[in-house]
């Protein structure tokens, strides 16, 4: 199971770097797949088969397919991409790169000097999650819904067009 | 099952999150920043998974719902107002939007 | 009876609100009601209180009234109360009962006039703070009432502002006055950091205890009280504002010089003569400031053409001699000459104003007049008896008998001062003189203005009740050798301790010479400007006399000396800083905020990129320190 692990998170790693370094939008979407996938895996090594079944329903296939229809709405062509890689010259990854660098060791130097222990590792299933979902965590349930509720009548919102096809408000 | 100490584990969501903090600041197409931003979140989320199994429960999954909803929330707001943008400006150059200038 | 003092100043004040408050919205018959009503209460007021004052005495011959506390700071608790003794009870009498006529008067003399209400709302005001600058139990509530009297004064001498001349006596009044009020303020800080207190009665009690006799710090507190003093009532050298203050209506100087405001000054001495004899310097200098101002503004009314600017110049040498009195320590002869000069004066004023408002266009010039006794009889008979008071006609006029006892006090103050008594004699040979050389210009020869309109009973009425005041006000204290009635220092005698004069070898020389003098004065009056001389004549026009009398036109060249002394080397800095030193540190200060709003500015560039990386480095920094910790 550990190799599962290790391999499953050198995918994960290595698809995220393609995703933010592709030109093209699509190219980048299908990477960001790929490393969602990866997590889905550690999720079930880690005894979440639930949140991994999650993870590529909701994460892999909704959000990714929205985004798809997104891009393709936006009609991010070859120009687009054209430019997209004049954009990202390598200085402009300087800056970031240091900045994310430090973080990274931060975080890392952090975690390691923390005992965190190796106990635990039980497998929590999809009924015990369900309980405590309705259980104990009722209101985040209805937070969610809320949640949700209010992104809907915002997207909408948002973006609403007129009878002439032209967006409305936001003046 | 896997046995990697949870040490090692938690290294995945700290590079993802990092990866994820260098899409926001390097890239100017705002559809890659919202990539990136759902990148941070899944991070996020993966660290609240890996802590739920350190402990056996079914909280940290709880979490990780919830976050999922917000990133479900997030991206349909985020992709409307990138239509939005589209709509006004000639590209999606997050720089190009600069209104708030000072 | 005595709980109602608080009555006396809040009728004229709930004038002066009612009146305010109408905005002109009453029918000018309604204002005139409103405009005397409340005085006319208050007067009532106060004379009930005064028969009960003096049928039946208070206990230690004082009532105080506190009405609520004003502010309690630590050791600082001034009350709003007020204080009535026989000195502040004659005051107010005086002043009710005087401006109420005035206010009478003025209800026709002004009517007409498009501010009609606000001259009645500022003249209720006025005499609403005279009272309570007469009651005030507490120096700071005097001062409340000190500055009311400055303020109104400043608004009705430039009452008619369209014209900018009146708004400039207006301010000149204001401001000179101010340098007055300000030694007050001093004066009163002095008194508090060292006695604790500023109740008048505790402070004289502590004032005598702390201090020993002639000690500096009396000395100065005097001196800085003296100041206000002098700012108020126009003495020397504070004196230019108030013949420019002539600006205002005749009414408004009737009441400004007779009832309320030039008093105020002699009344603060008077009330804190305790803290004058502890000060003997002070209150020499006192007397030296009023001999001078009485000589010096009787030379300078002497050779005025306007009316008003002779009666001004009056009221000066006048309060001078109220000065000299108090000097001398004879507080009762002098507020004794207040009384009899409110009488006189008021009459004097309402007589020239029912003189110049009967002539067209309103002469104001006495050179102009002539032969006004035939046809205005009711003012020429007013004007002759206030004259005849003023001038000290002996044995028929109240001016007489006051002016009397303070020439015998003063020569009975010592052989060290007979200076002081000279020019007490001197000017009051001067007064005739002056105020006779307008009463014959003024009335006989031949008519040179034509006279139009008449008069009413409300300027009739309060001419007759001044006429008949100027003539037997001053029975109530007689010298000596005519009946030695001493009424009017017995009654005060509870306040000041001073014991009138007794009988002595000197008494009826003084008398006679007094007597001697005024009758001279007019006499050569008589010469002089009735049937003057050629040789005369001449002789008042050869250059050098011409020159003097310019001189003393201008009342002693004060003005320009003032203007080279203080205005022109004011002017002067103001030119020189004309870019304004003090305004570059603030232009300074606020160039330097834009620079650093510039600089932050940057900061704000509108790319989410740039918001995202500075969110990354906070993060990095505050989890940094976590991480060193």
């Amino acid at each position: 199971m550990n190799i599962t692990f290790y391999l499953a998170a050198t995918i994960a790693v290595l698809a995220t770097v393609m995703v933010i370094t592709r030109a093209n939008g699509v190219h980048a979407l299908l990477y960001l797949v790929v490393s969602l996938l990866a997590i889905a895996l550690v999720f079930y090594s880690l005894g979440a088969p639930f949140a991994a079944a999650l993870e590529v329903i909701v994460y892999a296939g909704a959000i990714m397919v929205l985004f798809v229809f997104v891009v393709m709405m936006l009609n991010l062509g070859e120009i687009a991409a054209v430019r997209e890689a004049q954009w990202m010259a390598p200085r402009i990854w300087i800056g970031p790169s240091i900045l994310s660098l430090i973080l990274t060791a931060q975080l890392a130097y952090m975690l390691v000097s923390n005992e965190i222990g190796n106990t635990g590792r039980a497998v929590v299933d999809a009924r015990a999650v369900g309980l405590a979902l309705y259980g104990p965590y009722l209101l985040c349930v209805e937070l969610a819904s809320m949640l949700l509720l209010a992104a809907l009548v915002g997207a909408y919102r948002l973006a609403e067009t007129g009878r002439s096809g032209v967006i409305k408000g936001g003046h | 099952m896997t046995t990697v100490p949870f040490g090692q584990l938690l290294i995945l969501p700290v590079l993802l999150f990092a990866l994820g903090v260098l899409g926001v600041l390097a890239r100017r197409n705002l559809v890659f920043i919202l990539m990136s931003i759902e990148i941070m979140l899944n991070a996020a989320g993966l660290v609240f998974i890996i802590a739920g199994a350190r402990w056996g429960q079914a909280d940290g999954q709880i979490m990780f719902l919830l976050v999922l909803t917000l990133a479900a929330a997030e991206v349909s707001i985020g992709l409307a107002l990138i239509i939005r943008i589209r709509a006004r400006l000639p590209s999606l150059d997050s720089d190009a939007a600069n209104l708030l200038q000072g | 009876m005595m709980h109602a003092l608080w009555l006396v100043p809040a009728f004229p004040l709930l004038g002066a609100a009612i009146l305010m408050l109408s905005a002109g919205r009453l029918a000018p018959r309604a204002i005139a009601l409103i405009a005397v009503l409340p005085c006319a209460a208050s007067a009532i007021v106060a004379i009930t209180i005064a028969i009960g004052f003096i049928t039946a005495p208070p206990p230690g011959h004082a009532f105080s009234q506190i009405l609520w506390q004003w502010v309690a700071i630590g050791g600082f608790d001034p009350a709003i109360g007020l204080y009535l003794d026989p000195l502040s009870l004659v005051m107010m009498l005086v002043v009710t009962v005087v401006g109420t006529l005035i206010l009478l008067y003025a209800t026709e003399f002004m009517a007409g006039d498009e501010g009609y209400n606000r001259f009645f709302a500022y003249m209720n005001l006025f005499v609403a703070a005279m009272l309570v600058l007469l009651l005030a139990n507490d120096l700071l509530f005097l001062y409340v009432g000190w500055e009311g009297v400055g303020l109104c004064s400043y608004l009705l001498i430039g009452f008619w502002y369209q014209d900018a001349a009146n708004g400039l006596a207006a301010r000149k009044a204001f401001i000179v006055t101010r340098v007055g009020d300000t030694g007050l303020m001093i004066g009163l800080f002095v008194l508090f950091t060292h006695l604790g207190t500023l109740d008048i009665q505790p402070l004289m009690h502590r004032a005598v205890l702390a201090w020993p006799h002639g000690s500096n710090i009396a000395s100065l507190a005097a001196a800085l009280l003296l100041l206000g003093a002098i700012g108020k009532s126009a003495q020397l050298p504070l004196q230019t504002w108030l013949p420019d203050a002539m600006a205002g209506p005749t009414p408004v100087s009737a009441l400004i010089h007779a009832a309320t405001m030039v008093t105020a000054g002699v009344y603060l001495i008077a009330r804190m003569h305790v803290l004058y004899a502890l000060a003997p310097h002070v209150q020499m200098a006192v007397a030296a400031i009023g001999a001078a101002t009485l000589f010096a503004a009787a030379v300078a009314a002497l050779n005025q053409h306007d009316i008003k600017r002779i009666l001004a110049y009056s009221t000066i040498s006048q309060i001078g001699y109220m000065f000299l009195a108090l000097g001398v320590g004879a507080e009762s002869a002098a507020i004794f000459h207040f009384m009899a000069h409110a009488f006189f004066k008021a009459l004097l004023f309402l007589a020239a104003g029912a003189i110049t408002m009967r002539l067209e266009h309103h002469e104001h010039d006495i050179f102009r007049m002539g032969g006004l006794a035939k046809q205005l009889p009711v003012a020429f008979w007013s004007f002759l008896i206030g004259s005849a008071s003023l001038a000290a006609l002996p044995l028929v006029t109240a001016g007489f008998y006051s002016k009397e006892m303070i020439l015998s006090e003063t020569w009975a103050h010592g052989g060290a001062v007979p200076i002081l008594w000279v020019a007490g004699v001197v000017t009051a040979f001067v007064t005739a003189l002056y105020i006779f050389r307008a009463v014959f210009i003024v009335f006989f020869g031949e008519a040179k203005t034509p006279v139009v309109g008449h008069y009413g009973i409300r300027i009739m009425l309060p001419l007759t009740v001044l006429s008949v005041l100027a003539i037997v006000g001053g029975f109530v204290e007689t010298p000596n050798g005519l009946g030695g009635v001493r009424l009017f220092s017995h009654f005060l005698s509870s306040v000041f301790g001073h014991v009138p004069l007794a009988a002595s070898a000197t008494e009826t020389p003084l008398l006679v010479v007094a007597s001697l003098v005024s009758l001279a004065g007019v006499a050569l009056a008589w010469l002089l400007y009735l049937r003057p001389a050629p040789r005369f004549v001449a002789w008042a026009q050869t250059q050098a006399v011409v020159a003097w009398r310019n001189f003393f036109l201008s009342g002693w060249g004060f003005d320009w000396f003032y203007d080279r002394l203080i205005v022109q080397p004011f002017l002067y800095l103001v030119r020189i800083n004309h870019s304004d030193v003090i305004d570059d540190v603030f232009t300074g200060i606020a160039d330097g905020c834009r620079g650093l709003h510039g600089l932050l500015k940057q900061t704000q560039t509108g790319r989410i990129r740039w918001y995202a990386a500075w969110l990354a480095a906070g993060s990095i920094v505050t989890i940094a320190v976590a991480v060193i910790r």
